[in-house]
């Protein structure tokens, strides 16, 4: 079979299932197809070979009970991988290897899944454009000299050139959504507490999510199948009835109410954004939902109150990356010294801006004035979801305020790069599934995604909802693979 | 059991007259099998780093995970020390770098602890004593730093990373170092009754952060405070306090002010040193923990815990002094350690009260002092003193020959029956017996018994000793003393 890296998960699955492929024959044309794409830079580490080792042994004693039957998976490089090293995309991890397993990777293995690698992203998944990155830049297959979106770019790069079927990415304030809306690809941030944190790398912990980046929403709904489940390693995780999203997927939204708020009507968002959220509108319209205005009167404060939350969890998340018991480790004179110069060294710009923010915002006399009031403004960005939740089933909005821009263009510039979450990073503070699907492109021919949003626990629904957009829309993923 | 005065500590310097004021903070290790947000054994001694789980040390995405049983210890503890217990706490990090802190922040309990306000009754000579405790809070330890193992680097050992303390912080309630010394004694005799903390200083299971400021004599507002970091013994909270006492006196009467500042106690010199000033106190950027939610705990979980109080030491002082009829005094020292307790118990079971309280708080606490060994591991088991002392109670031996039975049964734990016969210690108790021995004591003292005849009484006693020594010290003492009176009387 010639276009194996053309197919969709499910058609891997099928064919693999049916024995018309071989699980070598797939790890191998992605393994091919990846090496073929250095330029991308979409991965950090590879995990090539050991992943065709782990496809010949599934196919000498395949197992096709399994949701994921010998199926190569390319994963962030965020989730610790036994065996197999985890840098974060910092200098300061770039020598670590687990000894251990997240508890997302290892649900993927135990479907029989296969690790084929480890992707790029930005620095402790810190940035909205993939180039905070120790290891470089990572190139949207769309065009070249595009970044791909942040943190998960190199996840969202790899799925849209096809170097792996599906992948897991995570998402803190859209770092799933954002990359994917770039790229032209399906992404799903689930509800906090359906996937397990246990061994990810933490970024802001009551925010951080692991969730699918697919080339359609039927995959997005597979792989969240195996990824989500309870697990006591993580407190924050919750138990609650899982579905099987997969089967459970349907086109029929037929009287689902959708909310459209006002408030995500942004000063300066482009024409064309808004064309497309209209075009959705008209989408789910005819797909028989039934569309309600709403308000989200809080929306406004979510980046500061983000931009606050965020690094004040990460400063002290980071605290544990000293070089005392692992990574990296400028000698210094003394412990002050070592310290000093390996977070120096060790970390780079955006990093260290937030962890100075983080810290800033908690420091004693501050604490009450950013923090305790940005986590009471949280509550009211939640409680708007809440009452807004009693109207409508799901809430539709843009997923970008812009397309995909040019690497560079917005390094200098901390602050219009922080915008770029201004529709996501909502859904994180209130802890909700959102999903980014393609839903058309730009004058430039950029992707641009729409977002559904859901009631926590419901990604049964923003799936359906997605499903059926996704086949009024019938985009298709323009890549000339321009970089082999 | 401590002698304590009833004098107030108090310092006098020119006219003026001070009074201490002190407040500790005590960090005891709860008992628990393992850490408190991790399964890594606590055992206490193992080879570094053998305990250490990947949690403890902090690896990227370990996250914490509550240990149950350490909130029960807490809990209970909290009952014990009549607390209210708090149904929702929350965990804080606490923010700051060290070697042996992992995760760069200690897991702690700030704004809301698990246990609230309670007291602990303390018996002074004049009376009781109620000391406030403010808050007792659950946090995890930090590893260990040693630094004279290489001259140019420092170890660290996690072992002690993780391990559950309680924090107990009592409220400025005491006044002087004999009473922070029975503070603490209650504290861990509580703590050992409920099996919460094992309360082993020598190994660090219990150690205290000491508030001390000083005020003139009848002031009511309290002066500047220092506080001196982790005093891991009674004799040296007690040294660090009057050192420090003195110290803040000696400064206001030069007329100079005492900085609030965190010091330590040096041993050696027996002096408290500036460790850092409140100008350089760390700044902890305490927040609540986003990898924990707030700790609720049911009704029916702290109704479950209470049913299996024990019988604490204030509760059972009382029964042993209403039941018992035992002065507070000596209710005080048999309660006061859970394993005395146990132990005078078992004896009493099977033997007199009076008698049982006095064996164990002469003869066996000499014995057990004199050997250092704890009641756990008396040579003599309870079983055999009561033994012992129904022996005395039916006339078998008298208390003097008890005596010697004691000391064989320190070196062997025989059993005291066998020694008594084995030995042929039986009392002589056959009035007809003893009346020819006392005859015979008589006949061989005519001159004597002129005298004690005449006038001298006193030489009743010399006619028991004789009597005593013709019996080979078997003689009943009662009966010997009723045939004498009667012979010489007669």
């Amino acid at each position: 079979m010639s276009n194996i890296t053309n197919q969709t998960l499910s058609e891997l699955i099928k064919n693999i299932k049916s024995k018309k492929i071989s699980s070598t024959e797939v790890t191998k044309a992605f393994v091919e197809r990846s090496e073929k794409s250095k330029k991308l830079n979409a991965y950090i580490t590879d995990n090539f070979s050991s992943a065709i080792k782990k496809a010949k042994n599934f196919d000498e004693k395949p197992n096709f009970e399994l949701k994921l039957p010998g199926i190569p998976i390319a994963v962030k490089d965020l989730f610790c991988t036994n065996g197999v090293k985890t840098t974060a995309g910092s200098k300061i991890l770039n020598n670590f290897i687990p000894s251990y397993e997240s508890t997302v990777t290892q649900n993927i293995l135990d479907q029989g899944g296969i690790l084929m690698g480890k992707l790029n992203c930005d620095e402790f998944a810190m940035g909205s454009s993939n180039e905070t990155s120790f290891f470089g830049n990572v190139q949207n297959p769309i065009k070249e000299n595009l970044v791909p979106g942040g943190s998960s770019g190199g996840s969202s790069s790899a799925v849209a050139a096809n170097l792996t079927p599906v992948t897991i990415g995570t998402d803190t304030g859209g770092s799933i959504r954002q990359p994917a809306s770039f790229t032209g690809t399906v992404g799903l941030k689930p509800t906090y507490g359906s996937c397990s944190r246990y061994g990810i790398v933490a970024f802001a912990s009551s925010l951080d999510q692991a969730g699918p980046i697919s080339k359609n929403v039927k995959d997005a709904s597979i792989l969240l199948e195996v990824i989500s489940s309870f697990d006591k390693k993580d407190s924050t995780s919750i138990e609650f009835k899982r579905n099987q999203y997969s089967e459970e997927l349907t086109n029929n939204i037929k009287g689902k109410k959708i909310g459209i708020p006002k408030e995500y009507r942004v000063e300066g968002m482009p024409q064309e954004i808004e064309d497309l959220w209209r075009k959705g509108i008209e989408y789910v319209k005819e797909c028989g939902a039934e569309i309600i205005d709403i308000s989200l009167p809080h929306t406004n404060y979510a980046l500061p109150t983000y931009y606050i939350v965020a690094p004040a969890e990460a400063s002290s998340n980071l605290a544990r990356y000293d070089g005392v018991k692992y990574g990296f480790r400028s000698p210094g004179e003394n412990l002050i010294d070592m310290y000093e110069k390996t977070r120096s060294e060790g970390f780079g710009e955006e990093v260290k801006r937030r962890i100075m923010i983080g810290t800033y915002v908690l420091s004693s006399g501050y604490y009450d004035a950013y923090y305790l009031k940005a986590q009471k403004v949280r509550q009211l960005i939640k409680k708007d979801f809440d009452e807004a939740y009693t109207k409508v089933d799901a809430i539709l909005t843009p997923s970008t305020p812009s397309s995909a821009f040019k690497i560079g263009e917005k390094t200098n510039d901390p602050v219009s790069m922080y915008l770029n979450d201004i529709f996501t990073v909502p859904v994180n503070l209130a802890g909700l599934p959102g999903i980014s699907i393609p839903a058309g492109t730009d004058q430039k021919g950029y992707p641009l995604g729409l977002q559904i949003i859901g009631k926590p626990f419901d990604e049964q629904t923003i799936l359906n909802i997605a499903y059926s957009m996704e086949e009024k829309i019938g985009f298709k993923n323009q890549i000339t693979d321009w970089w082999i | 059991m401590d002698l304590v005065s009833d004098q107030e500590f108090l310092i006098k310097r020119n006219n003026n007259t001070y009074e201490v004021v002190i407040g500790l903070e005590v960090h005891a290790q709860v008992i628990s099998n393992s850490k408190l947000f991790s399964t890594s054994s606590t055992k206490f001694g193992a080879e570094p780093n053998t305990q250490v789980s990947l949690v403890d040390a902090a690896f990227p995405g370990m996250l914490p995970v509550i240990n149950e049983f350490c909130v029960k210890q807490a809990i209970k503890t909290g009952i014990g020390l009549k607390a209210k217990i708090n149904k929702k706490s929350v965990f804080d990090r606490k923010n700051y770098f060290y070697a042996d802190l992992p995760q760069g922040y200690q897991i702690s309990q700030y704004k809301y602890p698990i246990v609230g306000e309670g007291n602990v009754i303390l018996d002074m000579p004049s009376g009781q004593k109620e000391i406030g405790i403010e808050r007792l809070h659950l946090e995890q330890d930090a590893g260990k730093s040693i630094h004279d193992i290489d001259p140019n680097n420092t170890f660290v050992d996690l072992n002690r990373s993780g391990v559950a303390l309680m924090e107990i912080v009592s409220k400025p309630d005491l006044r002087s170092p004999d009473e922070v010394n029975l503070y603490i004694k209650k504290l861990r005799s509580i703590m050992r009754y409920l099996g919460t903390c094992d309360g082993n200083m020598q190994e660090g299971s219990l150690r205290a952060d000491v508030n001390v400021s000083v005020r003139k004599k009848g002031e009511t507002n309290f002066g500047t405070r220092c506080e001196i970091k982790n005093v891991n013994s009674i004799k040296f909270m007690q040294m660090a306090i009057i050192y420090e006492a003195n110290r803040q006196v000696d400064l206001i009467e030069d007329g100079k002010s005492i900085d609030q500042e965190t010091r330590l106690f040096d041993t050696k010199k027996n002096e408290t040193r500036s460790m850092r000033s409140k100008e350089d106190a760390h700044d902890y950027r305490y927040f609540p923990d986003p990898d924990l939610l707030p700790l609720e705990i049911s009704d029916k979980f702290i109704q479950d815990i209470q049913t299996d109080i024990p019988e604490l030491p204030d509760e059972k002082k009382k029964r042993f002094i209403d039941k018992f009829k035992l002065s507070p005094y000596e209710a005080n020292i048999l309660v006061s350690d859970i394993e005395t307790s146990k132990y005078f118990e078992a004896v009493i079971k099977e033997a007199d009260v009076k008698l049982a309280t006095n064996w164990i708080t002469g003869e066996l606490f000499a014995v057990l002092n004199d050997k250092n060994l704890e009641i756990s591991d008396s040579p003599i088991s309870a079983n055999n003193l009561a033994k012992l002392i129904n022996l005395i109670k039916d006339g078998t031996i008298s208390g003097k020959i008890a005596k010697t039975v004691f000391e064989q049964m320190v070196d062997t734990n025989e059993n005291p029956q066998k020694i008594v016969q084995e030995r042929g210690l039986q009392q002589q108790s056959d009035p007809k017996a003893l009346e020819e021995l006392i005859d015979k004591v008589i006949e061989n003292n005519a001159d004597k018994v002129s005298q004690y005849k005449s006038g001298k009484d006193k030489l009743f006693g010399f006619f028991v000793g004789q009597v005593m020594k013709e019996s080979k010290g078997k003689g009943n003492p009662q009966l010997i003393n009723k045939i004498l009176k009667e012979k010489l009387n007669g």
